[in-house]
């Protein structure tokens, strides 16, 4: 699960982290009372979406020449200014995609003097399996690029769970930042606080970029991304509620609320499948015959046949789907248990496009009869290959 | 001979009284009589579990209140853990600390940062493990660790290594269906930090006589087939190699999504398909563009 940044920055404020001074915009009518809560005279407002690139984006619905999604405002009037023009827009960058991002929400943040930036991201090294700081004093920038045109300036230090994050491993973080003095002190401080934050709330990114040193000598937090563990859900009931939906795909969303491993894409035939390996499989050999999985779709392990017809509504809810692919290799699933849920949902929903099945393992003998005897206008398959080339020559027509 | 697991190997059941280690324990009890010698669990130590279907139903196993009286009692050298994930990396470290030789989880959904304290556990002694996430470890005709199904496999001579737990059915199925059957199949499992890793399974399947060739499955994510390819280029370089198909699934999939596997995953421009087909490939191995087409593949470069 993603987070917004103010929401991000609100959690690290609460563990010690110093932040700047802001408040969320979440309406217009919140507006005048976040200035009225800022010092001034500088302001920065900040658009909140899951996607980096924002301060580069650009507006839709505005001119090409219009400010991107983080601008900077020197009095309380040209900050409401901003915030009327971004509010609601569409915002794009590198990472949303051509179709952007509504701005539903924004940060108003009280401005910075800045020094120098600094590059600092806490996440699991999975080369190491080791919780690890990615340090860089190429702060504000492409972090991926750094690593690939000058990755001698990025530091990993990797830290051992039995121990926490040290002196010695503050020591490292400082010696890499190139800290001295009263930033020195604060980031003594700051590390562990990261470091622990990040392993109490189950983060599976922390990444602030950019870290920046102030003219006034102190470290400060002053942007941050976080995202969580979702297999860590169950431990953080009191993080359900950073959760914005508003951000979210809705097939994706309803996916979520029956279990399934659901991502949508952007092709023509929906694929129900067993296994996270055989759903990323069945999708590429779609696409070796030629055509695009609209989804990637893992019904799991222990689908129920309620489970089934879930997963069978939302692919047929999709109207770019031209045609289904149904590839199930039972093991601990059931090839009776896919065939009745599959069934059940064709009567629920109906059948607009055609569709293929192939099933293998467990049950499958069964499986095949329910197909077989139901009225049901279905292309059976008798292996993968066969499966898909069947599902590509039905959506050709 | 077979890597890991063989019909003498001992195995406790951590979670066996849940509904999942109830039905996998009878479904190995029936498969060619599988070693299975007790089950754990803290509260109900010194009861009796009985099976209560499948072709070894009414076979009773003892139920022990921590793993090393359980080890101590049946001289146990495997442990599988079913334990849901809140409490699964407890149970791993259990077993670490009774000095279980090989420990298979099965569990999936594992916070990762559990799994970072496992592995800091793991290295400090001398378990392996396997998984989590994964289907657990299959020789045919002599036992059965996990939830694999036992009916698709053959006695062969074929290793196989996946991160994916269904497509290494797929690898299984048509290795037998090509009639060259399988030495041992292992899934080292599909999430990012695990306890097994792809070159530590070749390490056993190149040593292995009975093992002619090779089938290996990897995804996207991590660069865990990048590491194999390499050790791979090694071993050849020291005159140590055996014949070779791969498949990596997750050519079409999209950048910074997690496809299911908490480990699937590409990230920072890192761990794409493309990447480890040509690393792969460079090594000598054969990749198949199809999930369909692996049997056939290895066929192929055994027949060439």
């Amino acid at each position: 699960m993603n987070i917004h940044e103010y929401q991000a920055k609100a959690l690290l404020k609460k563990a010690g982290a110093s932040v700047s001074k802001g408040k969320p915009v979440l309406s217009l009518d919140d507006m005048d009372d976040a200035i009225s809560a800022l010092p001034g005279p500088v302001y920065v407002v900040k658009s909140q979406i899951h996607a980096g690139g924002r301060g580069k984006g650009k507006f839709l619905e505005l001119p090409q020449d219009a400010q991107g999604g983080v601008r900077l405002a020197f009095s309380p009037d040209e900050a409401r200014d901003h915030i009327r023009e971004m509010f609601g827009n569409t915002l794009v960058t590198k990472q949303t995609g051509p179709q952007g991002k509504q701005v539903n929400r924004l940060y108003l943040e009280d401005g910075a003097d800045i020094d120098r930036e600094l590059y600092l991201s806490v996440l699991v090294n999975r080369d190491t399996s080791l919780v690890s700081f990615v340090a860089s004093t190429e702060g504000g920038m492409d972090i991926e690029a750094v690593a690939e045109e000058t990755p001698e300036k990025i530091h990993t230090i990797g830290i051992d769970p039995f121990t926490g994050c040290t002196a010695i491993n503050c020591e490292k973080l400082c010696n890499a930042f190139e800290l001295s003095g009263i930033a020195r002190d604060d980031g003594m401080n700051l590390f562990p606080i990261l470091y622990d934050t990040f392993v109490a709330k189950d983060m599976s990114l922390l990444e602030i970029n950019p870290l920046v040193v102030l003219k006034d000598g102190h470290l400060r937090v002053l942007d941050a991304k976080v995202s969580f563990d979702n297999n860590a859900e169950f431990r953080h009931p009191e993080l359900a509620e950073l959760r914005d939906l508003s951000e979210e795909d809705e097939k994706e969303i309803e996916a979520s609320k029956h279990d399934l491993a659901y991502i949508a894409l952007d092709g023509s035939i929906g694929c129900m499948v067993n296994g996270a390996g055989l759903a990323m499989a069945t999708m590429d050999i779609i696409k070796l015959y030629g055509e695009e999985p609209a989804n990637f779709l893992d019904v799991g392990g222990g689908a129920t046949a309620e489970k089934v017809t879930a997963a069978f509504k939302i692919i047929t809810a999709d109207p770019q789907v031209k045609g289904i692919l149904v590839n199930i290799f039972g093991g601990i699933m059931r090839c009776d248990v896919i065939a009745e849920g599959v069934l059940t949902a064709v009567q629920e929903v109906g059948l607009k496009v055609p569709l293929v099945v192939r099933l293998e393992g467990t049950k499958v003998a069964e499986g095949k009869a329910i197909i077989d005897s139901s009225d049901l206008d279905v292309i059976a398959a008798d292996d993968l290959d066969d499966a898909a080339q069947k599902i590509v020559k039905a959506v050709r027509g | 001979m077979s890597i890991l697991i063989n019909k003498d190997t001992r195995i406790l059941v951590q979670g066996l009284t849940g509904k999942t280690g109830t039905f996998h324990t009878e479904q190995a009890l029936a498969y060619h009589d599988t070693k299975m010698v007790g089950g754990i669990h803290p509260n109900k130590g010194g009861t009796i579990w009985t099976a209560g279907a499948g072709d070894a139903a009414g076979t009773q196993l003892p139920i022990f209140a921590s793993v090393a009286e359980g080890k101590e009692k049946t001289g146990a050298d495997a442990s599988v853990v079913y334990v849901p994930p809140a409490g699964a990396a407890t149970a791993i470290i259990e077993a670490i600390d009774a000095e279980i030789p090989l420990i298979i989880c099965i569990t999936e959904g594992i916070p990762v940062i559990d799994m970072v304290k496992v592995k800091a556990k793991l290295r400090q002694s001398g378990s392996r493990l396997v998984g989590p996430n994964c289907p657990g470890i299959m020789t045919p005709d002599e036992c059965k660790i996990g939830i694999m199904p036992g009916s698709i496999f053959k006695k062969g001579n074929v290793g196989i290594l996946s991160r994916s737990g269904t497509l290494t059915y797929e690898a299984v199925f048509q290795t037998t269906n090509t009639g060259l059957g399988q030495t041992t199949a292992v899934g080292i499992g599909g999430d990012p930090v695990k306890g097994t890793e792809f070159i530590d399974v070749l390490e056993m399947f190149l040593g292995d006589s009975e093992t002619r060739s090779i089938i290996m499955i990897g995804e996207i994510g991590g660069s865990a087939e990048e590491d194999a390819a390499q050790f791979i280029k090694d071993e050849a370089a020291r005159g140590r190699s055996k014949p070779m198909a791969a498949f990596i699934a997750g050519r079409t999939a999209p950048a910074g999504r997690t496809m299911g596997h908490a480990g699937a995953v590409i990230s920072g421009g890192k761990g794409g398909a493309q990447d480890k087909i040509e690393a792969l490939e460079s090594a000598g191995v054969k990749v198949s563009p199809s999930p369909a087409k692996l049997g056939e593949t290895l066929l192929g470069i055994l027949t060439k």
